[in-house]
């Protein structure tokens, strides 16, 4: 397959690791892990990756804060058994001729047992108080009256975003506004699923949540930055569980605002592209697939009203361009082999004019 | 048939044709009760499985060492992923661990079988059934994609992708009932193991004088009966629902996906417990020999032995912190999966604490199970690191846990396997296994294990989910991916290898005798390999360690134990 | 089967392996019951349509025939450890022939379920956590039909002597097993649902 078919293309910005840390210590620690993690990421130059330690919204930052704690702790006890294993293992080998007599045998010591018992009761408690003040912080914080509300409903192998009070139903990129403490604008999550077990996870946000049917949970966002920030679906859901990608877009007020506009509008309706629109509305498209301000309402498939406004199709699986989306619409096994949608038995000369009709929806 | 042993290689025979010596031989081995040849066939079958459940986790590796490679179509990558992940719990552990405790139970206490040989044998062919019922599954019909019908589900099976709506092949029925097959081979087994260690022990073996082994097994079997069985209930329910029209998981109809979750990992957590005891068990008994001293705290091993088994019943949902539980609810689970790291660790500190002191010897067994404490320590506290639920909401279903998983089932339950066997064939054969090679096997699987398991702890942090048959180019795990897959391939060179020096000792190793390691248990009383009957007379003990009251006379144990 | 060890020394004793065995059988058996329970009671009220609890009618006679044939059985238990040979065999006939009662009436309460209820397996989540939890206690008391039968044929054979006295109180403790789980499902089931 060529490479071009795979690139993704679309705008995103570099992302800054920004936030504030707590202690200098906390700083160094997390300068040292970047380093760590970062060599590889950046020898390949990459500009997406979906980093637990480049925390970019608030649950992310207490998640990141609270895991450089358990760390140094987890680290000093490494540091002390691992460090007691390897100086037994260097000085108490056997040494030649003095292995001819047995050691003193030594049966146990109550007195060791209770202490290395004890510390790691206290140890544990002191973890678990703080867990436990984290998980209450981000489950529990009460929805403010500015959030803005989207509902996440998980399908074989694609998301649907839906805003109800904006009137907005898009798919697999979401975009949300930039929350900042002059202003804050939280997002928060409703999600639902349509048929098995999903999880949306873009690292860099917040922790994942699963989405399953018949049980709706809640999650949060307040991204500090804007930027494109990644992540795919954390839940093995199926055949393509790996082609579930998910895009986030932090736009600015102005260009959440503009971008909202643009998708509550109707579908455009340019007559050059008559014809790609009628091959739509004749075949099965419509079964699956809305284009809203035409008689196509169906629900299985992504809503299209605004599909040119997205960067990749098939969930992340393509580059949304008009070589690819021919190729998916001929046979969707090309970029996803097992996804839901058929290949739809059209010409090419009918696909030719559908992919023109569709590059027409922005 | 009572009175032969395994046939020592190179020796005559006394039948007359090759043909019939051989089929006499086969028939032997079928209709065997002989819990030390069912140990046998046990261990043979898990060592076949840990080869082929390899292959298939090579097979994953060679896909995910580039992005988006085309080396697996996406089904078959999951269903290697589910195959892999089945085959190494069920076949090569559940296997490993009855097979030593077949062995080694009976003759740890001085008995001449186990209580009920013909369960014993029973409970051996309904797992090699079930084992084989599974595997059938790749050639027992084209499947939906043309990759044949093997599990495909992962091996957590959530639903309602595993019902009929969502899984309408016969992938998921191959996978439930086979572990319904397997389970009551399993249930056999701890059963008998039970019985046996109560109700079979030599005169003056009292329970604290038993070896940590047989501890570890007893607790091990205990945990198994309330492990397996919830399990083969969920499968009952699940193929009710695929076959009879039930509504257990069905979420349409008001059933519960997350009911599912918690009846799975309600036998899933202690599950993994039932794997590693015996593996405690195991190094209880060689670092001991090797450091040249008694355990350290055999009362305290004992209880937290206890302690681990019964906490573990109550942590199963620290594999749900995501799905949704109330905080309240998560946090509870937080407290438990934490306080079932305290006895973990004390039994750490004690296995450091036997060696402190004394004068260690570095034979191969030796060298797994330091290994193992070490791992099994950096295993424990990244489980520590995945018990903090808010930290989870990340790590959960990345590569990280994957990670976390590979050191305390492959870094700590097969290296114990590893130390097993080259600690025991001896006594099993009658043969040495070459040290040389054992060397060559422990190091290069040392580092390919490190090579393999500490970078995909990185690539997980980097938000590389599991259970992905290929992943985008742009996300910076390329070359970690490309790192893990060398590290694959260097463990499967030292298995190989381990292969090898297991059938070449076999024929040409030197002799063993009765107690190559100069230990002190009674298993190493008995000739190499040991007479059918085990014991010509019935063993009387007065203290943890017999032999070493043979062989120091003026400074036996019993003088000194509590 | 006797008590191991062999030798015949009072100062050690271990308990006997029929009985551990059973005991370690029961306490598995019992946490697959425990699941079944737990999804039985977790969707009471919870089928979004179809027939619920109500339409049973509390199952009385096949109860007290049930929890009796643990009275009989153990009756037999106490016949046989005296030796009294025929005792046993009538105690322990009559245990059977209660337990095959139960499952008749189970048979004509199902039938009746069915039949003219309309509840079935697939129905809805009380059809299929009902039929499943109380169809698992049924095939329970099948297998231990299954048994008792057994151990009835030999005695009609007379190859059952005293001697064997611990080998049918091991086989009672299944029986009593059985039955304690019919009280747990049956208050579950007929009591707290309805």
């Amino acid at each position: 397959m060529p490479a071009r078919l795979l690139n993704l293309t679309g705008t995103w910005r570099t992302m800054q690791p920004g936030c504030s840390l707590s202690s200098s210590r906390s700083r160094l620690c997390s300068v040292a892990l970047l380093c760590l993690c970062a060599a590889p990421v950046l020898a390949e130059g990459a500009q997406s990756t979906p980093s637990i330690l480049a925390p970019a919204s608030t649950p992310a930052h207490e998640i990141y804060n609270l895991s450089l704690f358990v760390l140094l702790i987890t680290g000093s006890i490494f540091a002390v058994v691992g460090g007691l294993l390897a100086y037994v293992v260097v000085k108490f080998r056997a040494r030649g001729a003095d292995a001819e007599h047995e050691p003193p045998q030594i049966y146990g010591s109550t007195q060791v047992e209770l202490a290395w018992t004890v510390i790691p009761v206290l140890i544990v408690v002191v973890l678990f108080l703080t867990t436990a003040r984290i998980i209450f912080a981000i489950q529990d914080a009460p929805e403010p009256k500015s959030a803005l509300e989207v509902t996440v409903i998980g399908h074989q192998f694609w998301w649907e975003f839906r805003y109800p009070k904006l009137n907005i139903v898009t798919a697999n990129e979401l975009h949300i506004p930039v929350s900042t403490r002059g202003a804050p604008e939280p997002t928060y999550l409703s999600l639902l699923s349509a048929d098995v077990d999903h999880s949306f996870w873009v690292p860099q946000l917040a922790g994942k949540t699963d989405l399953i049917p018949n049980h709706p949970n809640e999650m949060w966002l307040d991204p500090h930055e804007p930027g494109l920030y990644v992540g795919q679906c954390a839940q093995f859901c199926g055949i393509e569980h790996a082609k579930m990608l998910i895009r986030v877009y932090v736009d600015t007020p102005e260009e959440f605002g503009a971008w909202a506009k643009n998708q509550q509008q109707l579908a455009v309706n340019e007559s050059a592209v008559a014809a790609g629109r009628q091959v739509f509305e004749s075949q099965a498209c419509v079964n699956c697939h809305t284009i809203v301000g035409t008689p196509a309402h169906g629900t299985f498939g992504p809503d299209l009203t605004h599909v040119m406004s997205r960067a990749t199709i098939a969930a992340g699986a393509a580059a949304n361009t008009p070589d690819n989306l021919h190729a998916w619409i001929q046979d969707p096994g090309t970029f996803k082999p097992g996804s839901l949608m058929p290949a739809m038995q059209l010409s090419d000369q009918q696909i030719d004019e559908l992919v023109a009709y569709l590059s027409t929806l922005h | 048939m009572a009175d032969q042993t395994l046939p020592i290689p190179g020796s005559l025979t006394a039948t007359p044709t090759r043909g019939a010596a051989f089929l006499e031989w086969l028939h032997g081995w079928v209709v065997t009760v002989d819990h030390k040849r069912l140990g046998v066939l046990y261990v043979v079958y898990a060592i076949f499985f840990l080869l082929v459940a390899g292959a298939e986790a090579l097979a994953m590796r060679i896909q995910l060492a580039i992005p988006n490679n085309h080396f697996l179509s996406p089904e078959f990558y999951n269903e290697m992923f589910t195959m892999h992940g089945t085959t190494m719990v069920f076949l090569v552990g559940m296997t490993f661990i009855f097979g030593f405790a077949n062995y080694l139970v009976p003759l740890m206490i001085g008995a001449r079988d186990m209580a009920f040989p013909r369960l014993n044998a029973f409970s051996f062919w309904m797992t090699a059934f079930g084992g084989l019922l599974l595997y059938f599954s790749f050639i027992g019909g084209f499947g939906l994609y043309g990759m044949g019908s093997a599990p495909d589900v992962s091996w957590w099976a959530y639903a309602p992708l595993t019902a009929k709506a969502f899984s309408p092949g016969h992938n998921t029925d191959y996978w439930a009932l086979s572990l319904i097959v397997m389970g009551f081979g399993t249930l056999g087994a701890a059963i008998n193991t039970l019985a046996t260690a109560f109700s079979m022990r030599c005169r003056g073996m009292t329970l604290f004088r038993m070896p940590l082994f047989v501890w570890l097994m007893v607790v091990t079997s205990g945990l198994t009966l309330i492990t397996i069985t919830p399990l083969t209930a969920a499968q009952v329910m699940l193929i009710i629902d695929r076959y009879l029209g039930g509504h257990f998981f069905d979420t349409q109809a008001g059933g519960s996906a997350v009911v599912w979750m918690h009846f799975f990992w309600i036998f899933g957590h202690p599950e993994v417990y039932v794997l590693i005891l015996p593996a405690f068990g195991i190094a209880s008994e060689v670092i001991p020999v090797f450091s040249r001293k008694a355990i350290f705290g055999y009362p305290v091993m004992v209880a937290a032995s206890v302690a681990i088994a019964f906490i573990s019943t109550s942590v199963w949902a620290h594999h749900m912190f995501t799905v949704g539980m109330t905080s309240v609810g998560n946090t509870f689970f937080v407290l438990s999966t934490m306080m079932v790291g305290i006895p973990t660790g004390i039994k750490i500190f004690n296995w450091v604490a036997t060696m402190w002191g004394g004068k260690i010897r570095f034979a191969t067994p030796m060298l797994f199970c330091t290994a193992f404490v070490f791992q099994f320590l950096i295993a424990g506290l990244t489980g520590i690191m995945l018990s903090v639920a808010a930290w989870n909401w990340q790590l959960h279903n990345s590569y990280f846990v994957i990670a976390h998983f590979h050191y305390t089932l492959t870094g700590s339950f097969v290296f114990c396997m590893f130390a097993a066997i080259y600690y025991w064939y001896p006594k099993v054969t009658g043969r040495m296994l070459s040290e040389t090679l054992g060397k060559w096997h422990f190091w290069l699987f040392f580092i390919g294990f490190h090579l393999t398991f500490d970078t995909m702890h990185f690539v997980g942090i980097l938000g590389m989910p599991r259970s992905i048959y290929a992943y985008e180019a742009d996300r910076g795990w390329n070359t970690l991916n490309m790192i893990i897959s060398a590290g694959g391939m260097i463990q499967g060179i030292a298995v190989l290898i381990f292969a090898w020096n297991l059938i070449d000792s076999y024929l040409h190793g030197k002799g063993a005798g009765n107690d190559p390691w100069d230990a002190w248990t009674l298993e190493w009383s008995t000739p190499s390999p040991p007479p059918a009957y085990n014991y010509a007379a019935d063993p009387v003990v007065r203290s943890r360690r017999p032999l070493w009251d043979i062989k120091h006379p003026n400074d036996p144990d019993w003088k000194y134990e509590q | 089967m006797s008590t191991i060890p062999i030798f015949a020394d009072e100062s050690w004793r271990l308990p006997s392996r029929g009985r551990v065995a059973m005991f370690s059988l029961i306490i598995g058996e019992s946490a697959i019951f425990t699941i079944f329970v737990v999804a039985y009671v977790y969707y009471i009220g919870r089928s979004t349509y179809g027939p619920t609890p109500q339409i049973l009618s509390v199952p009385i006679f096949n109860t007290v025939c049930l929890l009796s044939s643990s009275l009989t059985i153990w009756l037999a238990e106490h016949a046989i450890e005296r030796g009294r040979m025929r005792t046993f065999a009538a105690w322990w006939a009559l245990t059977i022939l209660l337990g095959i009662v139960f499952l008749a009436g189970t048979a004509r309460e199902w039938t009746r379920l069915i039949v003219h209820e309309g509840l079935t397996i697939q129905t809805n989540l009380f059809g299929t956590t009902f039929y499943s939890l109380v169809g698992l206690h049924a095939t329970h008391v099948v297998v231990g039909l299954i048994m008792l039968s057994l151990a009835m044929i030999f005695t009609l054979l007379g190859r059952v002597e005293q001697r064997h006295a611990e080998r049918i109180q091991v086989l009672s403790l299944y029986w009593h097993f059985v039955d304690a789980v019919w009280v747990v499902v049956f208050t579950v089931v007929y009591i707290v649902s309805r």
